[in-house]
């Protein structure tokens, strides 16, 4: 989903040879998805987040069309589109959603770079000749996942990464745009400087003062200039302006952390009651750490106050670990060492790092261990979770917690 | 105050005394040497950061007996660089001046009512041989917990009873133990104290093993919660750690399926090449069978490395995968020059202990208990 809406440059032709980048983005994923199950609501304007407190983690076109965007609290949500319906994330769903629509690219071509659950960057440089021109291809996906999931995505095909994300963007939604590669420069010069990758509300603000306002701006500025003002990162901006972007799309990413977060319903100021919540959120980020297979040294913890300055502390370990009781130890450690004097937190968050694959992390064993220890209770707790849905055992000092998560639909082994 | 001093001897004091000074100290007056002349011809040169402290005394010319508290790296710095000639001391209004031919020094004088009283050195509870003493400490304390994540694992287990004294040292992977004979006071001296590694190990390294080194060991002496040791003029105390220690007498296995007796120069040798190629905290592994130990690391598509080693070799052959930095702890603090493994599985820890000869009798006075590498899944 964009941060901003720009208005959509002007393109001459529609000819795609050399454009081997395609960027697919679902069009408002976790809404259309949501919508699926609630098929009555289509056409109207629908919210997905959680709680009061929350952020609106997706929202309709419909609902967008009153301001309601993203990552925007759920509160101001609502006063802006008061008659909108407000669902709760599935993220079972999202994800099997997300694997099927990737295993539809998957047989498109093997370079293949999620950027997250619903957009990923696909290089069909070695399927024109099987499967035809980029463009075609890019219908032909949108077709096929119109068809088989239900939902609408928009496709960006351009010659580089960039440009192609931008155009996904601007082809919102259920749209495509090809951009030319005569006519990268003329395309990506139209617009202001906010819509280039990597400028956000800061870097825009320094542009700004630069007097810099268009991509266009930017082109005709000295590269050494650029330096000066804004470092490497000016250096980067000069090459996207003239259309240069050398990174090239990546398969698979390695996943670099597992992380999970809470927003309190009400911000919280009992330390006990804090370390509670990072104990479910180190249980949380344990198991899924698990269950992927990892195992990670760094574990870092979030701390978000009322008044949202947010802070962030990381740990490394001496060893990699999955054990949820070695997390919450040194997120509690973490967390101790802040001393804070009964400050409001609104929010906290356990991120795993520094992962490796679990079967292939030496594990130095502790002297006098017992045989069967925290790392095989949590493995026991995992079936059972799996069997008979997730949180049916935890430490007893989350009992009276209410669990956020429903029980996965059906079984997972 | 006003005192002259040999060069040499105050260079040897002042380094000794600054040794261990913080350079960013909580309190300033915490950075100071503490420098008393008394009227009876010595000088006291003490240093103290509220953990340990550390006094000694030397000879000098006493002129008029005083005391200043003076910049203790700075000093000791000076010290070292001054000509082998007398050393002069005197204050000078807010001032020390050190003369020493024609060199000329004026240190700032530190407030000295601001600066801690030293803590009484507690009684000396019995005597053992400085190199002895030495070696004990630095067998332990390699294998004490340098992370801080269990303070109290930071911390040298000391016990006497009688005649014998018990160091002992774990960070959970491994832990190292050694017994030593002493000489205590008295013959019923029967106790435990836990004491911070880092700082014993500095303090016995610090006090040298030629002399013998006399212990004065917390509450059995009457001294509060300090350990105090002495080597001739050099005075020490330590605060003692609090706590329990854990209880690690389960953790020695009770009986071997296999041992090996090998050069301990050789397999350091081995372990240091092979493990070049071991990424960070991946173990190197040994095969143990008739006559010798294979010794590899690295799998799969990275760089690997293998070598082999004799040895004299009992029991059901065996597969085990150390850390090698901990094994190498173990082997280079053993300090004879053949060692004995022994195992009973590739998941059970492993002993390292020494011996004087290939075939001689097992010293059990050292022992390294080293948990093997597993790999997780």
């Amino acid at each position: 989903m964009s941060r901003r809406q720009f208005p959509r440059p002007r393109l001459t032709s529609d000819d795609d040879t050399g454009c081997h980048v395609l960027h697919v983005d679902m069009d408002a994923f976790y809404a259309s998805a949501t919508l699926l199950d609630h098929p009555h609501l289509r056409g109207t304007p629908v919210i997905i987040g959680g709680g009061h407190r929350g952020v609106v983690l997706s929202a309709t076109y419909e609902a967008r069309a009153f301001g309601v965007s993203a990552a925007m609290p759920m509160s101001r949500a609502v006063r802006l589109c008061p008659t909108a319906t407000v669902l709760p994330p599935d993220h079972d769903r999202y994800q099997a959603i997300s694997e099927a629509v990737m295993a539809v690219f998957a047989q498109v071509t093997p370079f293949v770079e999620p950027l997250s659950l619903d957009e990923a960057f696909l290089d069909v440089a070695g399927a024109i000749r099987r499967l035809g021109p980029p463009a075609t291809i890019a219908a032909t996906l949108r077709d096929t996942i119109a068809d088989e999931q239900g939902i609408t995505c928009s496709i960006g095909v351009a010659p580089t990464k960039f440009v192609a994300k931008l155009a996904s963007g601007l082809a919102k939604p259920d749209g495509m745009i090809v951009v030319p590669v005569d006519e990268v420069v003329p395309f990506v010069q139209q617009l202001p400087v906010g819509a280039l990758w990597g400028v956000g509300e800061r870097t825009e603000e320094a542009l700004h003062r630069l007097g810099l306002r268009t991509v266009a701006d930017i082109a005709h500025t000295p590269v050494e200039t650029m330096r000066r003002a804004l470092g490497e990162t000016g250096v980067h901006l000069h090459a996207l302006a003239w259309g240069r972007d050398e990174r090239t799309v990546t398969p698979t990413r390695r996943e670099k952390s597992i992380s999970s977060d809470e927003t309190f319903a009400h911000d919280i100021d009992d330390p006990q009651e804090i370390r509670r919540r990072l104990l479910r959120l180190a249980e949380r980020t344990s198991a899924r750490a698990r269950a992927a297979g990892y195992v990670g040294r760094t574990v870092s913890i979030k701390v978000r106050f009322a008044d949202f300055t947010t802070i962030t502390r990381a740990t490394t370990l001496s060893q990699a670990t999955d054990v949820s009781r070695e997390v919450y130890a040194a997120a509690v450690r973490l967390f101790d060492a802040l001393a804070l004097q009964r400050a409001r937190v609104r929010l906290v968050g356990v991120k795993l790092e520094g992962l490796v694959e679990a079967d292939r992390a030496p594990m130095q064993g502790m002297l006098g261990e017992p045989d069967h220890g925290w790392r095989e209770a949590d493995r026991a707790v995992d079936r059972a979770g799996a069997r008979f849905g997730s949180g049916v055992v935890r430490p007893a000092s989350l009992v009276g917690l209410s669990g956020r998560r429903p029980p996965p639909r059906g079984g997972r082994a | 105050m006003k005192f002259r001093v040999e060069r040499d001897m105050l260079a040897e004091a002042v380094t000794w005394t600054a040794r261990g000074l913080p350079t960013r100290p909580p309190v300033p007056v915490l950075a100071g040497v503490l420098i008393e002349a008394a009227q009876d011809g010595t000088v006291t040169l003490s240093a103290f950061d509220y953990e340990v402290s550390s006094r000694i005394e030397v000879a000098a010319d006493v002129a008029e007996p005083g005391t200043v508290l003076v910049l203790g790296k700075l000093i000791a710095d000076i010290s070292r660089q001054l000509p082998n000639k007398p050393v002069e001391f005197a204050t000078d209004g807010n001032r020390v001046s050190i003369t020493c031919g024609s060199s000329r020094f004026a240190l700032l004088q530190m407030p000295t009512d601001e600066y801690p009283t030293l803590p009484t050195s507690p009684e000396a509870t019995g005597t053992v041989a400085g190199d002895v003493f030495t070696q004990a400490v630095a067998q332990v304390s390699v294998a004490a917990d340098r992370t801080g994540t269990l303070p109290i694992l930071t911390a040298v287990r000391v016990e006497v009873s009688g005649d014998k004294m018990t160091l002992l040292a774990t960070d959970r992977y491994r832990l190292a133990t050694r017994e030593i004979t002493w000489n205590p006071h008295s013959s019923d001296v029967d106790t435990v104290v836990l004491v911070s590694a880092r700082t014993l190990s500095d303090t016995a390294k610090s006090l040298g093993a030629a002399a013998p080194i006399s212990l004065g060991l917390g509450s059995a002496a009457g001294g509060n919660g300090l350990i105090g040791i002495e080597a001739g003029r050099r005075r020490t105390t330590t605060r003692l750690l609090d706590g329990d220690y854990p209880k690690v007498s389960s953790i020695f296995p009770a009986s071997s399926d296999s041992e090996a007796v090998l050069s301990t120069a050789a397999l350091i040798e081995a372990v240091k090449r092979v493990s070049l190629v071991a990424e960070l905290h991946h173990p190197v592994r040994l095969r143990l069978s008739d006559g010798q130990i294979g010794i590899d690391a690295g799998a799969g598509d990275d760089a690997q490395a293998s070598e082999a080693v004799e040895c004299t070799f009992t029991g059901p052959d065996i597969e085990i995968a150390f850390n090698p930095h901990y094994l190498l702890d173990g082997l280079q603090a053993v300090g004879t020059p053949y060692s004995r493994l022994s195992f009973t599985q590739s998941n059970r820890p492993a002993v390292l202990s020494g011996q004087a000869e290939a075939d001689s009798e097992a010293d059990s006075s050292y022992r390294y208990v080293l948990m093997p590498v597993r790999f997780g899944g």
